[in-house]
């Protein structure tokens, strides 16, 4: 259900960033200098801050950390000779 | 002249931390290449969003701004505050996992090790090259262009740094920065740098707003009042279908090969926590108020010659001669920052992904390997010089290199999701995205160098309901289905070809799926 609303959540941000209603629009003037477009868009950049915020909170990998100090054993790139 | 004098401080701080850089070095390659994967949180950020950033994201916004107006944000600034955050939090963690505990440097060098297949890495190397390099050159461009125009005595109206010393004063200073320093010089010089450059926008409104002899809102309601104007702080000229498809170009971030060893180069996996929430704020911080000065210039300036020179203009005419030096200082930020990144990538890949996998490391040693390194760094950054010299009136060419290049590395997304994600992907799925990316991009290249804009390439059906399936656009550049960017083919294409693939060749070896699937701490979601 978490992975569920999480999915959802991308989807949305994601359809939010193709706001047509705003094409052709100027107005209203947000602070009085900024075009409605770029004010939306300005906002937009805000939200995908608070969708990251929420994924981490909510499906962090923490698996990951374990590798933390594991540290690395040199490098083995050529192990893929064959 | 005093704005030139602020350059050059700059630049000689630059040189100055990759020489303590340099002191605190050790003398292997994890050190020089990743700075013994030791960058702390802070740090990380600020350098990984250095790594990204470019002087387009100062210059060219508020050029594109100017011709086609405040939609710019939305199409290639908004964008990536959507996809970059969420590309480093799914696959450049696990890019980092796999590279802590296997040991990988590089993206080819996780690729040839998932896929047990040396080849499948030699032709990401070559791709992956041939992407990279007009990106740099393209940077130095960048940098003689920037100081150029920011010094040009108002008398004579020459530059005091002519386009050639601007090229190499940036070339050698990056040079010298990723010579001594190597990864711990440029990311050292990134805290520095970024810490400008996100600065700069704020201060040069707030200055520029001060100077002006009308409000900005008076501007604003200008261009809104008048036909002529009216779509530069609308979107009424933008194709919905080029918006939308610019919504697939950020995924090209993680697979630039510099970008992947940011990834590499952290301490810990949590740095990655602030560096995805706080990635969006930050390009908000710079490519807002470029693109509003943009389009402001147009109000105030009028038609001007070369649009990307619109905010050089303004501080020019608006901003006091210390302070354009500051910001012009911020400018040269961006172009360093990435161009720093982009030539200790190149040099990476060649001496781990050529040079020591091709049995250099054990005839010469690992020591030796830095000095090849270093020698690489020196000899690509002044063959860049030279062909930024040289093709200075076409740099044009470049520019749609590195256009071609956001496509292409996008398109490669696909291969490395399947690496780290889909057990069942295979070296021959690779493969075919891989050629078929690379076949792809040299088409465009052709079609574009041999037709006209408006003509159409191939186009189903007849009359006014036929579907144009590839043309040329009116800027002259390929289409799809009526005005798609060629990356949404690209991509499509791409993830069919790793698909059906994939799934119509042998699985890779079983050892191999336990090596990147089955440990507890590396288990990507398959």
């Amino acid at each position: 259900m978490k992975e569920f609303l999480l999915f959802l959540l991308i989807a949305l941000v994601y359809l939010a960033h193709q706001d047509l209603w705003n094409w052709g629009k100027s107005a209203p003037l947000v602070f009085g200098f900024l075009p409605a477009g770029l004010a939306y868009h300005a906002g937009y950049s805000v939200l995908c801050a608070v969708m990251m915020a929420v994924l981490v909170k909510a499906a962090w990998p923490k698996r990951l950390e374990t590798e933390e100090n594991a540290g690395g054993d040199g490098d083995k790139d050529s192990a893929a000779r064959s | 002249m005093i704005p030139v004098i602020v350059i050059f401080v700059y630049l000689a701080v630059i040189a100055l931390i990759g020489s303590i850089a340099y002191k605190r070095g050790q003398d292997n390659t994890e050190d020089f290449f990743l700075a013994s994967r030791s960058i702390g949180s802070l740090v990380f950020f600020l350098s990984l969003f250095a790594t990204n950033m470019t002087a387009f994201a100062i210059l060219g916004s508020s050029g594109q701004a100017y011709r086609r107006g405040i939609g710019i944000y939305g199409m290639m600034a908004s964008s990536s505050c959507f996809v970059i955050p969420l590309t480093i939090f799914f696959i450049g963690t696990r890019l980092w996992a796999v590279g802590k505990k296997f040991g990988h440097q590089t993206q080819v060098s996780f690729f040839r090790d998932r896929w047990e297949c040396n080849h499948i890495g030699t032709a990401i190397f070559g791709l992956s090259a041939a992407m990279l390099v007009p990106y740099m050159i393209i940077s130095i461009m960048g940098g003689g262009t920037v100081l150029a125009g920011i010094s040009v005595n108002p008398a004579t109206h020459q530059p005091l740094i002519p386009y050639a010393l601007g090229c190499a004063t940036v070339a050698v200073v990056v040079t010298a920065n990723v010579f001594f320093g190597g990864m711990r010089g440029a990311v050292w010089a990134n805290i520095f740098q970024t810490i400008l450059f996100l600065c700069f926008g704020l201060v040069a409104v707030a200055v520029i707003s001060h100077a002006l002899p009308l409000g900005f809102s008076d501007y604003i309601s200008r261009l809104a009042g008048d036909e002529k104007s009216r779509f530069l702080v609308t979107r009424e000229k933008m194709p919905p279908q080029a918006f939308w498809s610019y919504t697939l170009i950020p995924l090209s971030s993680i697979m630039f090969p510099h970008m992947a060893m940011m990834c590499f180069s952290a301490r810990r996996v949590t740095a990655f926590k602030r560096t995805v929430i706080a990635y969006p704020i930050a390009i908000m911080v710079i490519w807002l108020p470029c693109v509003f000065l943009g389009v402001l210039g147009f109000a105030a300036l009028g038609k001007i010659q070369d649009p990307d020179a619109v905010l050089l203009r303004l501080l020019h005419d608006y901003s006091p001669a210390w302070l354009a030096g500051i910001l012009g200082a911020g400018i040269i930020s961006a172009v360093m920052g990435s161009d720093a990144h982009q030539v200790l990538a190149m040099s990476t890949m060649f001496t781990k992904d050529v040079f020591a996998h091709y049995g250099g490391r054990e005839k010469f040693g690992e020591h030796r390997a830095v000095h090849f390194a270093r020698g690489f760094i020196v000899v690509v950054t002044l063959i860049a010089y030279l062909v930024a010299l040289k093709l200075k009136e076409k740099h044009g060419i470049f520019e749609i290199a590195v256009r071609y290049a956001f496509s292409g590395f996008a398109a490669m997304s696909p291969v490395m999701v399947a690496a780290l994600f889909w057990k069942r992907s295979t070296k021959w799925g690779a493969l075919a995205a891989t050629l078929f990316v690379a076949a792809f991009l040299v088409w465009t290249a052709f079609m574009q160098s041999t037709h006209k804009a408006g003509d159409v390439l191939w186009q189903i059906g007849a009359g006014a309901d036929a579907l144009k399936v590839f043309f040329l656009n009116p800027t002259g550049d390929v289409a799809f289905c009526n005005g798609y960017m060629t990356v949404v083919p690209m991509v499509l294409g791409s993830i069919l070809c790793v698909l059906l693939v994939s799934l119509a060749t042998r699985p890779p070896s079983q050892a191999a799926i336990d090596k990147y699937f089955d440990t507890a701490s590396s288990r990507p979601a398959a």
